[in-house]
């Protein structure tokens, strides 16, 4: 099947031109901007500061990359070092990913997606903007001050007691910032429980709705622990209240089962929405239902309640009792089960597809190729005897990085390429982003995969220096992340480029299942003239393509007799 | 997951000048733009509360495990200096709060069947046993720091009991002072809605469709109650 | 909303159910239970905190979806103290070694 966006498709439906007025242009003062409660709106801000937050976070992986091109500590100090490894993490975890989905993408397209005019607490929506642009704020003043050098972990007693940087200002952006998670997942639930168009049951929801909702219980239930761990280490170093002294009783480790009873499922939340964007690609680039609907919604479901019952995994050689590492190890297997399910259905509802390689559609097989193998790497390190060998080496930081690269930001990359011509009224130029998708699909494999190697032979992580035999595999490592570092530049460059001089897009460009695209690239401020009423099924690509392309609106009154 | 209020019938087509229901009032309606109508947004209000409560309850529940985790390390310690807290005026604090939450309800009562008055002196009620609450927890502060038994900010710990480890004592003293210090701040917080809530009766507000925020509030409340409530036996109530 | 609106004859006898609970904790409080101590008083305020729920939150008479968040808030802090438990209660288990 030939690419869709092709000028040989009909001239475009006049209904299927942007609207004169939309969202974009409803009021161009700063005012209607920072003061909005559309969600559409708030979902650009985000998209913005997010997109900060990434270049500063990726700014600090480079410096750490190419001191670690050779074996000796000869670009920065060794505590700069450790300064910049923990702002890459603090700000790529609860900067830029836990956020990016859900906040960008989840604003725009919940909504749209069950047919509602906005979230159930638009003026939440924006609160949740300004607590997530606070605590960024703290956290940036903490960088600027002289930055934090605990690891993005912030282990009791270094962090609670030892150490002198700013760990407060660090501790005190990521407890603001964590708010604006909560917020978010709230209003998602709300949303999607009492919000729904008529006729739009739970089976007929979109995938991405369901892995929202997944992903909105883990940031409501897991966050608030992460909140009172903040809280209690920054107690500790105020007012010396000395929760995790030894001296007193206190135990380190109890630190560690707080911290990562959110951060585990924490990272459930930055997969989970990625995974949703996934099965709303594939789908539309196999012109077919996806495989196991019901499983993968569900496997949603189940993701996010087990997330919660595996964090000792990270304890394994911390202290903790064996026998609870016994229980924990068991359980991490379980946990494997529902993303392998998904994985299972979104590589079988590729058979007897008609498939295309549009960008989203690159972006999405690189995301099952690459997480199947994080996950797979995954299944190692939850065996405590492997565990015991590779905890705290590059085999760790790889495993990770090929979920949360490879996986979420590639999810993330193509959600953004799928629904831009959505948001922005705009196409991008498909040869340049099928180019930046292989970069850095190349770019990833060769940063990362090295790293398995360097963790596997013993190489540990957080560390400045290391033996000479390990530098080939680091030089590997920093090549690949160079490339890694252009490939990303080159979607902030076009896509910035397409707002200006990209084609102007189609309500749907893709053809694409979902009552987002039933209403004009970029919608209205109120999304729909009239709450859409749904009869279909979900992923009903045999009738999308069964018909002229007219003739697949469903909101427009014209079209009632054209439905069965 | 079958929900009554999250399939509705299609609206009309969006126009301010159409009001939402026949009942509505023509002045200013409760509804918000986004819902269709005032059930709907009830339901909404109430389940995000609920959600923000479920929030709550791991927020707090984190200090609750480190408090379980480090009794069993060393329950007679903590007996012992559970002993050293005012057993009555825990007590007294129980009771003052559980008044406030009737206070509270009938509160909510009032505003929904529109009785202002009764609206404004049950508000007014609430905020005065919360402020009570919270003099008696400052009383209790100020005696702890007197006597020694406050180790903050590195101020002196003095414990005199032999036979029980200070360093245990001295934690849970530690836990004492974070869980009912950040109780106290929920507390303050509660105080503050109730405030508004007071301003907004005044004025002749929060009756009858427009109820919900004092509905809504007193969940908030309630849960504030509920946490003392579980606070009380931990803390006061330690015996070996 | 609720169908059958609760009385403020319901709140007043939930109160004083309320205030008697808080008697029978203190009363038991000053005899020694051995090791139900911490067991009377967990329950006594669970019974409490039970009462409060489904009356002066109106749990009683809301809907089911209510009831699961509920529900789940302290299902999830069970899990908490379940995980944890594996790890301290079973320290001292193994010999140092």
């Amino acid at each position: 099947m030939t690419t869709l966006l092709e000028p040989t498709r009909p001239a475009p439906h006049a209904a299927d031109l942007p609207p004169r007025r939309h969202y974009l242009n409803d009021g161009y003062s700063v005012r209607s901007w920072l003061l909005t409660t559309d969600h559409k709106r708030i979902a650009i801000l985000y998209l913005l500061s997010i997109t900060f937050f990434f270049m500063i976070g990726g700014l600090a992986a480079s410096v750490v990359r190419l001191d670690l091109t050779t074996p000796e500590a000869d670009l920065v100090l060794t505590e700069t070092f450790n300064k910049l490894f923990t702002a890459h993490g603090v700000i790529m975890v609860f900067f830029f990913l836990v956020p990016s989905i859900p906040a960008v993408l989840g604003n725009f397209l919940v909504p749209l997606m069950i047919g509602a005019r906005d979230l159930a607490f638009p003026r939440l929506n924006l609160l949740s903007w300004y607590i997530y642009t606070l605590g960024g704020l703290f956290t940036l003043y903490a960088l600027v001050a002289g930055g934090v050098d605990t690891g993005w972990t912030f282990y009791a007693p270094y962090s609670s007691t030892y150490s002198n940087t700013h760990v407060m200002a660090t501790a005190v952006g990521i407890f603001i910032t964590g708010f604006s998670s909560i917020l978010t997942g709230l209003n998602f639930i709300v949303t999607i429980h009492k919000m729904r168009a008529p006729g739009l049951t739970w089976f007929r929801l979109p995938l991405f709705i369901w892995s929202s909702y997944a992903t909105s219980i883990i940031m409501v239930l897991g966050t608030p622990v992460l909140a009172i761990t903040l809280f209690l280490v920054g107690m500790e170093r105020l007012l010396k209240i000395g929760i995790f002294d030894p001296k007193l009783g206190g135990d380190p480790v109890l630190f560690q089962h707080l911290f990562w009873f959110y951060s585990h499922p924490a990272v459930y939340i930055m997969i989970l929405p990625s995974m949703g964007v996934v099965s709303e690609i594939v789908p539309c680039f196999c012109r077919k239902r996806p495989f196991g609907y019901a499983f993968i919604g569900f496997s949603s479901f189940a993701i996010a309640v087990f997330s919660f019952l595996v964090w000792g995994h990270h304890l394994f050689v911390s202290g903790q009792s064996v026998y609870a590492g016994l229980v924990f190890s068991a359980l991490s297997y379980l946990v494997a089960i529902p993303s392998a399910i998904k994985v299972f259905n979104w590589t079988a509802s590729l058979h007897k597809g008609t498939i295309s390689f549009e960008t989203p559609m690159l972006y999405a097989l690189g995301f099952v190729g690459l997480f199947t193998m994080g996950g797979l790497t995954g299944l190692f390190v939850a065996a405590l005897a492997v565990d015991v060998h590779v905890h705290d080496t590059y085999f760790i930081v790889a495993h990770f990085h090929y979920i949360m690269v490879g996986g979420a930001v590639m999810g993330y990359l193509g959600g953004i390429h799928f629904w831009w011509p959505k948001m922005t009224g705009r196409l991008y130029p498909e040869g340049w982003a099928k180019l930046s998708a292989i970069l850095i699909f190349v770019g990833f494999n060769l940063t990362f995969f090295p790293q398995y190697i360097l963790g596997y032979l013993g190489m540990p992580r957080r560390y400045h220096v290391y033996p000479e035999e390990f530098q080939v595999l680091n030089v590997m490592s920093t090549a690949g992340a160079s490339i890694l570092a252009v490939g990303y530049l080159f979607p902030l460059t076009y896509l910035l480029w397409s707002l200006r001089w990209g084609k102007i897009a189609p309500s749907n460009p893709w053809r694409a299942a979902g009552l987002e695209w039933q209403t004009s690239s970029p919608p209205p401020t109120e999304n729909f003239a009239q709450t859409p009423v749904v009869r279909d099924e979900a992923y009903d690509y045999a009738k999308i393509d069964g018909q002229a392309p007219t003739a697949i609106y469903r909101s427009l009154p014209t079209e009632e007799s054209s439905h069965g | 997951m079958a929900d009554a209020h999250s399939i509705h019938a299609p609206s009309a087509p969006l126009s301010p000048s159409v009001p939402p229901s026949p009942s509505a009032p023509l002045s200013p309606s409760a509804l918000a733009h986004q819902f269709d109508d005032l059930e709907q947004q009830h339901a909404a209000d109430e389940l995000g509360m609920w959600l923000f409560l479920a929030t709550e309850v791991m927020f707090f529940g984190g200090m609750f495990l480190a408090y379980a985790i480090y009794r069993r390390q060393d329950e007679a310690a903590f007996a012992a200096a559970s002993g050293k807290l005012d057993f009555w005026l825990g007590a007294i604090n129980t009771a003052v709060l559980l008044c406030s939450s009737l206070t509270m309800v009938l509160a909510v009562h009032a505003a929904e069947t529109a009785q202002r008055k009764p609206l404004i002196a049950l508000l007014t009620l609430t905020m005065l046993l919360g402020t009570v609450f919270l003099g008696i927890k400052s009383y209790e502060y100020h005696h702890k720091y007197e006597i020694h038994l406050m180790p903050l900010a590195g101020l002196p710990f003095v414990w005199d009991e032999e036979g029980t480890s200070a360093g245990h004592a001295q934690m849970f003293f530690n836990l004492y002072f974070l869980m009912t210090g950040v109780h106290a701040l929920h507390m303050l917080i509660g105080l503050g809605v109730m405030a508004t809530l007071l301003v907004k009766a005044c004025r002749g507000g929060l009756l009858g469709e427009f109820a919900a925020p004092v509905n809504i509030s007193g969940l908030y409340w309630h849960f504030v109650d509920i946490v003392w409530v579980f606070l009380f036996p931990f803390l006061y109530l330690v015996r070996v | 909303m609720s169908q059958t609106r609760p009385t403020i004859r319901t709140f007043v006898i939930v109160f004083v159910t309320l205030l008697l609970l808080l008697a029978v904790t203190v009363e038991a409080a000053r005899h020694d239970l051995g090791q139900w101590n911490f067991a009377v008083a967990t329950l006594i305020a669970a019974a409490k905190a039970l009462l409060i729920i489904l009356f002066f939150m109106h749990v009683r008479h809301s809907a089911p979806l209510t009831r699961l968040v509920v529900s789940a808030g302290f299902f999830w802090l069970a899990i908490m103290f379940a995980l944890s438990l594996t790890d301290y209660g079973t320290r001292g288990w193994l010999p140092a070694m």
